[in-house]
């Protein structure tokens, strides 16, 4: 091996991206668009308003097969994986044996199979993790891209190309064919607004993304503005929000835990993650404005008014639809109720923010 | 007459009778994106050449804005902190920071001309 810099992994639309003159950044190992020429601002407002498409290839697919892939994967997770319907989509974590969270993810049942969509950062050691339960029934797939299509147009669009999507529900999953191109759609995404996240052979990627962008009301969003709409929307990052040392407790995720893996456990770290449950975390992850127009960035500390430290700033920026600052932390429970003032530290200057309710943008789902 | 200089930091000081007028440079507004945050020092703050003066923030980071000189601050531009994206559109116009009084002419001698400065920004490019 040669001492050069750091190869990066590219997506199927990496030229693309450059064609459209993004800016690219190294991020989880690929060369991803962190904007393109119009800007985080208005690829944000863009998303908003009509319809914007993502880059989301670098982020890991995998197959699961075998009879026993339902009960494989609930031993990993605290997710109803059982109870889930065909062409339904779960939103579930990868816990470890002290509760904390390996990794997020989205579950799909196709039928025959599970599917299941992990963040690049995270997604060889899911699948290695996978393996440990499922051996050869785990099956990364490195040959699809995934877009995804979110705002308020995007349903709109989607239908001129493939007329099923109008109908598809919140969380549900179908194979679609989009202007000629087998896809896998599911209805969902990362922005709070409605969308759709599209699976696609890497070879058809390109042309596919060509096609949404000639939709006069697509254009393309780089990872810039998915950060500023994923945290308006109160969604975790993992890396950030989540991660080995927090639980799902904690984070507000408890609904993610199934009603029957209540009853029964059978998940890594179920009996300090039930015991949460039943008897209250220490802490918890709030939603926080500033009172004036500082953003407070991860990591900057939130005490009390006399000073005393009880929490930590996990994400936080500038909201463009909040036209705002907006953050996420953790803050010991006694504190944790909306309306409660605290102060968050910047640049060593106390400022005062308030516990607010998480989303700080509604969010506008397709309505069952 | 005023005279603009540039430091490699990506502040420029237009220098008029002693008072030079602050910014950031159309180079440093395009890396660092769009700006949603400024915080200027007060009026009659004491700045020291090369020391923390304002902090800009984009969307995605913070960053500081030093002193091209040393002076003592006596104007601070109002309207970047209630509209940023002037220092977007406007960078070397509506977008200055602070002006202050020099204590010393002599930091000039340090700072780039623009021809000088331009050809530091293009060797970044």
């Amino acid at each position: 091996m040669s001492a050069g810099p750091i190869e990066l992994a590219t997506t199927p639309l990496d030229s693309l991206h450059r064609q459209l003159g993004a800016r690219m950044v190294p991020f989880a190992g690929y060369s991803m668009p962190v904007q393109y020429p119009d800007g985080v601002l208005a690829e944000h407002r863009h998303t908003r308003a009509a319809a914007g498409l993502f880059d989301v290839s670098h982020m890991g697919q995998v197959i699961l097969r075998g009879a026993d892939r339902v009960g494989a994967l609930e031993s990993l997770v605290p997710g109803d994986i059982r109870g889930l319907p065909v062409g339904r989509i779960r939103y579930t974590l990868f816990t470890n044996g002290e509760g904390g969270i390996l990794d997020d993810l989205m579950v799909t049942n196709a039928g025959d199979h599970l599917f299941l969509v992990v963040n690049a950062a995270c997604k060889e050691a899911d699948i290695a993790h996978l393996r440990s339960a499922l051996g050869d029934a785990v099956r990364p797939l490195p040959d699809r891209a995934l877009l995804a299509l979110q705002g308020p147009l995007a349903a709109q669009v989607l239908a001129r190309l493939a007329p099923e999507a109008a109908e598809m529900a919140f969380m549900s999953w179908r194979r679609l064919e989009v202007a000629g191109i087998v896809c896998w759609a599911s209805r969902s995404g990362y922005t709070g607004e409605d969308g759709f996240e599209i699976s696609v052979p890497a070879d058809l990627a390109e042309r596919l993304a060509r096609r949404l962008l000639d939709e006069p009301e697509v254009k393309p969003i780089g990872l810039g503005a998915r950060d500023t709409l994923r945290l308006e929307a109160g969604l975790c990052l993992y890396g950030a929000d989540i991660d080995t040392a927090t639980t799902p407790v904690e984070a507000g995720l408890a609904w993610t835990i199934g009603k029957h893996r209540r009853a029964e456990g059978g998940f890594p770290g179920a009996a300090g993650i039930l015991r949460q449950l039943a008897e209250g975390p220490p802490r918890r992850r709030v939603g926080l404005r500033p009172d004036d127009r500082a953003p407070a960035r991860a990591h900057t500390v939130i005490t009390l008014a006399d000073g005393r430290p009880v929490g930590e700033v996990t994400s936080g920026g500038f909201g463009p639809t909040v036209d705002g600052p907006v953050a996420m932390g953790y803050v010991e429970a006694a504190h944790a109720a909306p309306g409660t003032a605290l102060l968050l530290v910047v640049r060593g200057q106390p400022r005062p923010a308030r516990v607010v309710d998480l989303p700080f943008v509604p969010h506008r789902y397709r309505k069952a | 007459m005023s005279e603009t200089y540039f430091t490699r930091d990506h502040e420029w000081i237009r220098v008029e009778d002693g008072i030079g007028t602050v910014g950031i440079t159309d180079y440093a507004q395009h890396a660092l994106g769009d700006i949603v945050f400024v915080e200027l020092p007060a009026p009659g703050d004491s700045l020291s050449r090369g020391g923390q003066a304002a902090v800009v923030e984009s969307v995605k980071a913070a960053s500081d804005v030093f002193a091209p000189v040393s002076g003592a601050v006596t104007a601070v531009n109002q309207d970047i902190v209630d509209t940023p994206g002037l220092v977007n559109h406007a960078p070397e116009g509506d977008g200055w920071f602070f002006s202050l009084r020099l204590a010393d002419a002599g930091d000039l001698a340090g700072l780039l001309d623009r021809a000088a400065y331009d050809a530091f920004v293009k060797e970044l490019e």
